[in-house]
């Protein structure tokens, strides 16, 4: 995987603190995420990274601080406006639509680039069969990338979790996003099911350029495929770095990754 | 299910996206439509014609109204007889204020009257869910019975609130018989059912369900929330004005407001329960068999 290039700063975010009430998410926190790279964020529960992910993709507003995506610096940001941007995500816990077959899960994916309007589609006539068609195409690629042809009319509610994890992936891909944020991507899988999943973030980042983001508990993982890590511990930042230099990070160690006794 | 799609194979994603994927769907619809326009008009009686199927087609129009609502965007909806009263009331009044207004434009124009008194209604929608959401609906049935009682100006200052559908003339012709009148009801359903077939399987359906199965993922990957939800209230409404049009002028020929009742926003929410929450033929499988479970309670 040496044929992505890691380029400039795409995101940057200055200072953020959050806060519910008298509850401090987040506090001070700086970092950047740069083009093409692979970023990981970890830090014990209750650390404040689904939190961070939020504040990146406008579920939650900051407080304090600013983020700049693309250079281009924002007030406030509603959700559909970032995906609108290029920014797609996953959910901790599955946030599929489960009465929905895969395929349409995955088409729904696609919702922000379909223009046709109710009444075009109500007929099925004209740029509403054209698009539903070409959008269709797509889908497919990305259902062949993940390997889920099997599955395709099969309502998500029947699949397995892991099957389920994989097509939160497809629908975050199926936006063609610049920037993927995964939110614990591997959690409750065994060990074959983590390396697709991993063999599928790879593939995303190699072949597609996509910039990732991702929470993720499993050390072993994240030293594996990380560029660098952020480290968050009760919503401040305690480390940042390549895998080698937060390993090694003592405050790291005390926090999350444990010493022994 | 009788039967699957094992064998059929699609080599375009064209044919995989037809309406009917299935081909014993499509002989099969092909089937009930020939029986309904050919056959029924033949062979049913006049009570046949005019007691049950065209009542049964008027209420499967709404029951397709409140299933867009209902069963695919998530939002419980207990005004929808308010919503028939609405597009009864005002096809009947475009009819008698303005002259020369053709009775299909009048229908229609009924429906958009309804479409918009359900997004003012809906608007609660935007902050309240399930139950909640469920009484707010409410309001709208109460008040706008009361309001079509109260201002006669509705009702052409008839004493009673009664109105009376004026005669059903389209291009010339009179649509007296219970036949022709069937005809017309069967082909103005037909065609919103279709049309609600095709909107639910395109991406409007799509954001419709994702917001009923999970709102905050629906946000994020690019739906807007308000818009689908007031898409769905109107199109919903649409159909249900559309239905009280037909109830009026099809069926019964003299409404009040109180026919519009609590009562029957209940008959059709229990159709759509009865004959499959989220799909569009349960809409047309709910009228009859909720006539039944009434027919057997007797």
């Amino acid at each position: 995987m040496n044929g992505r290039q890691i380029g400039d700063v795409i995101l940057d975010l200055q200072n953020i603190s959050l806060r519910f009430g008298g509850v401090k998410a987040l506090t001070n926190i700086s970092f950047d995420v740069r083009e093409h790279e692979i970023r990981a964020i970890i830090g014990p529960n209750g650390a404040g990274k689904s939190s961070m992910l939020n504040v990146i993709n406008g579920v939650y507003h900051p407080q304090e601080g600013r983020i700049a995506f693309h250079g281009e610096e924002r007030r406030r940001m509603e959700p559909h406006m970032a995906a609108m941007q290029g920014i797609s995500r996953t959910f901790q816990n599955i946030a599929l639509f489960k009465g929905m077959t895969v395929l349409d899960n995955i088409m729904t994916g696609r919702i922000t680039k379909m223009k046709a309007n109710f009444i075009e589609q109500a007929f099925y006539f004209g740029r509403a069969r054209r698009e539903e068609l070409e959008h269709r195409k797509k889908v497919e690629e990305v259902i062949d990338f993940l390997e889920i042809q099997h599955i395709r009319k099969t309502p998500v509610g029947r699949l397995p979790y892991g099957l389920q994890k994989r097509v939160e992936l497809g629908r975050a891909l199926a936006a063609e996003p610049t920037m993927l944020l995964l939110d614990e991507p591997m959690a409750g899988m065994n060990v074959e099911e983590k390396q697709d999943m991993c063999r599928f973030i790879l593939d995303v980042n190699d072949q597609f350029g996509t910039t990732i983001v991702l929470i993720e508990h499993d050390m072993g993982v994240i030293m594996d495929i990380s560029d660098r890590v952020v480290v968050l511990d009760y919503g401040k930042k305690i480390g940042d770095g390549t895998p080698d230099e937060v390993r090694n990070n003592e405050e790291v160690i005390r926090a999350y990754l444990g010493v022994g006794h | 299910m009788l039967y699957r799609e094992a064998g059929q194979f699609k080599a375009s994603y064209g044919a995989d996206q037809q309406i009917f994927p299935i081909r014993q769907d499509r002989i099969g619809i092909m089937i009930v439509l020939a029986i309904a326009f050919i056959a029924v008009p033949m062979l049913a009686s006049e009570y046949w014609l005019k007691g049950i199927l065209i009542q049964f087609l008027v209420f499967s129009c709404a029951a397709l109204g409140l299933n867009i609502l209902t069963g695919y965007a998530g939002q419980l909806s207990l005004g929808s007889a308010a919503f028939m009263a609405v597009g009864a009331f005002a096809s009947y009044n475009f009819m008698l204020r303005i002259d020369g207004m053709p009775l299909l434009v009048a229908f229609v124009l009924g429906g958009l009257a309804a479409a918009f008194v359900g997004i003012l209604f809906g608007l609660p929608s935007l902050r309240i869910k399930g139950f909640y959401l469920a009484v707010a609906t409410l309001a709208a049935q109460f008040f706008i019975v009361w309001l079509l009682t109260k201002v006669s100006w509705f009702s052409n200052d008839s004493s009673s609130g009664v109105i009376t559908a004026q005669e059903m003339v389209i291009f010339g012709y009179k649509f007296v018989t219970p036949e022709s009148k069937y005809l017309l009801v069967l082909s103005v359903v037909t065609a919103l059912a279709l049309m609600a077939k095709n909107m639910v399987r395109g991406s409007v359906g799509r954001a419709w369900m994702a917001v009923r199965d999970m709102d905050v993922a629906a946000e994020v990957i690019g739906i807007r929330i308000m818009h689908t939800k007031l898409l769905a209230f109107a199109v919903s409404s649409f159909y249900c004005g559309v239905a009280g049009a037909l109830y009026a002028y099809a069926y019964l020929g003299t409404v009040e407001p109180e026919g519009f009742n609590l009562d029957l926003s209940f008959k059709i929410l229990f159709m759509i329960i009865i004959g499959g929450v989220g799909s569009i033929s349960g809409a047309f499988l709910g009228p009859p068999s909720s006539s039944c479970c009434r027919f057997s309670w007797m």
